[in-house]
């Protein structure tokens, strides 16, 4: 940066009232500050503050997590610019997935991203999954992640399947015809499955009725998928990944063994609650310097 | 004296010409480059994606049938459906378009005191479509008329001929009858 730009700069923008109420800390100059910088920072803050060693491994975690990530955004971005050109309803939906094709500027490669973004995001999350699998990082203390992580999962694959059903082509239909038939067969939920006759269901009350709108793939269905696909499940599934990111962090960073410090913390907590002694710390809490 | 960068201070120590244009530089300029040309096609990209190439909007051009049909006086007859009048007056047909000038609600035309009335604010216009009374700043606007091959009436609402500009002199503004 130029001398001028910067003396521009500390004289007329920093000092001022709201690049302080933005930027809550001082340059960058020491360590405090540059601690401050990230801890301040509501994206930044996400970053673990040390990283071991391996975690800057690729072979190590393959960047699945955050390439899913990565596809999460790319998926958000693109499908809210497609929901501009796009009526769920039965007469114009087609119509409008055409024209998005082959009418609107750079319509067709925002699609085709979307798409094929989400077969990758698919993709990406199984890997993602069969590392944490191998490398064991399901193990204790990060059991309940690898529980969000599975929810993360079926609802990474019910985006996909919700999806699935917009262009409202002959494809579309008969795939969520096929799919949804599925749910007649449930237990205790579907009209076709066992025990249903015991709660009196009918293909007019079970559960692929509430999915459907109906009691087959008609335009309630389409309504109703496209609500689930850009509203209902992107907000619980902002929800979780919130949760799963914040659990990396707290289980002591990305993979890896547990560490000695959280593995100690364990111990102690454990072996206080074994003498019958009250707890004094737990593992969300750091310990107390001595 | 200004601070400089650790990279000169290096250069200086090292004896380097600072001034050179370094691997280093010219490989930031290549890689930020390309980073930022990204980021400015991708969000031109999507800027244009907001400007459809095809719209599903009604023509701005209508047929209006035979000039014969339209006898001295102001017609009605394509009010409802394209908000416009159809005026034969004194020789001449044009097309009137029924935007009162003042907020743009939808004038009526009184056949009794031969004026068109605003019922929002009270504007009021000759037959010509000239303002006279109420808060229109100025007179409604005139759409292009013509007569195709067949003989048939065409309005064309894109272009528009205001009385200000004298538009109204222009001959595609009204058909001679």
């Amino acid at each position: 940066m130029s001398s001028k730009l910067q003396d521009f700069l500390e004289k007329h923008v920093y000092p001022t009232q709201i690049w302080q109420s933005i930027f809550r800390h001082g340059k960058p100059i020491n360590d405090r500050n540059r601690s401050l910088a990230v801890l301040s920072n509501v994206f930044l803050h996400l970053h673990p503050i040390r990283l071991p060693r391996y975690a800057t491994k690729y072979t190590y975690t393959w960047g699945m997590g955050g390439m899913s990530f990565l596809l999460f955004l790319v998926e958000t971005v693109t499908g809210i610019l497609l929901m501009f050109y796009y009526h769920p309803t039965a007469t114009q939906a087609y119509i409008d997935i055409k024209s998005l094709e082959f009418d609107v500027p750079f319509g067709m490669l925002l699609r085709n991203m979307h798409r094929w973004g989400a077969h990758l995001m698919v993709l990406t999350v199984w890997f993602h999954m069969f590392r944490v699998f191998m490398t064991g990082s399901y193990k204790k203390p990060r059991e309940f992640n690898w529980a969000i992580g599975v929810l993360l999962l079926t609802i990474t694959l019910f985006m996909s399947f919700t999806g699935y059903l917009l262009p409202w082509d002959q494809l579309a239909m008969w795939a969520i015809t096929v799919g949804t038939n599925m749910a007649r067969a449930v237990p205790f939920l579907g009209h076709e499955g066992p025990f249903s006759n015991l709660l009196g269901l009918r293909i007019d009350n079970d559960i692929r009725f509430a999915l459907l709108g109906g009691t087959t793939v008609g335009g309630p269905t389409l309504l109703r998928f496209y609500v689930l696909h850009c509203i209902a499940v992107p907000f619980v599934m902002s929800f979780l990944l919130a949760v799963h990111f914040w659990r990396i962090r707290k289980d002591g960073g990305i993979s890896g063994p547990q560490s000695a410090r959280l593995a100690n913390l364990n111990k102690v907590t454990q072996v206080k609650a074994a003498l019958g002694k009250k707890e004094e710390s737990t593992v969300a809490q750091p310990p107390k310097t001595e | 004296m200004t601070e400089v960068s650790k990279e000169i201070k290096y250069r200086r120590d090292v004896g380097v010409d600072p001034n050179e244009i370094s691997r280093r530089k010219v490989l930031g300029f290549i890689g930020w480059g390309t980073f930022w040309a990204t980021i400015a096609a991708t969000l031109a990209g999507t800027g244009r994606y907001m400007f459809p190439e095809v719209t599903y909007e009604e023509s701005p051009i209508f047929k209006a049938g035979s000039p014969k049909e339209y006898l001295p006086g102001v017609s009605t007859k394509y009010l409802a459906s394209q908000r416009v009048w159809i005026i034969n007056d004194g020789g001449i047909i044009y097309a009137l378009i029924a935007i009162c000038t003042h907020l743009g609600c939808t004038p009526d035309w009184l056949p009794n005191e031969n004026k068109f009335k605003c019922n929002c604010h009270g504007s009021g216009y000759y037959i010509s479509g000239v303002n006279y009374e109420g808060p229109a700043p100025r007179a409604m606007e005139r759409a292009k008329i013509y007569v195709d091959e067949t003989g048939e009436l065409v309005v064309d609402k894109s272009k528009k001929f205001l009385y200000e500009d004298g538009g109204w002199e222009n001959p595609e503004s009204f058909v001679k009858v």
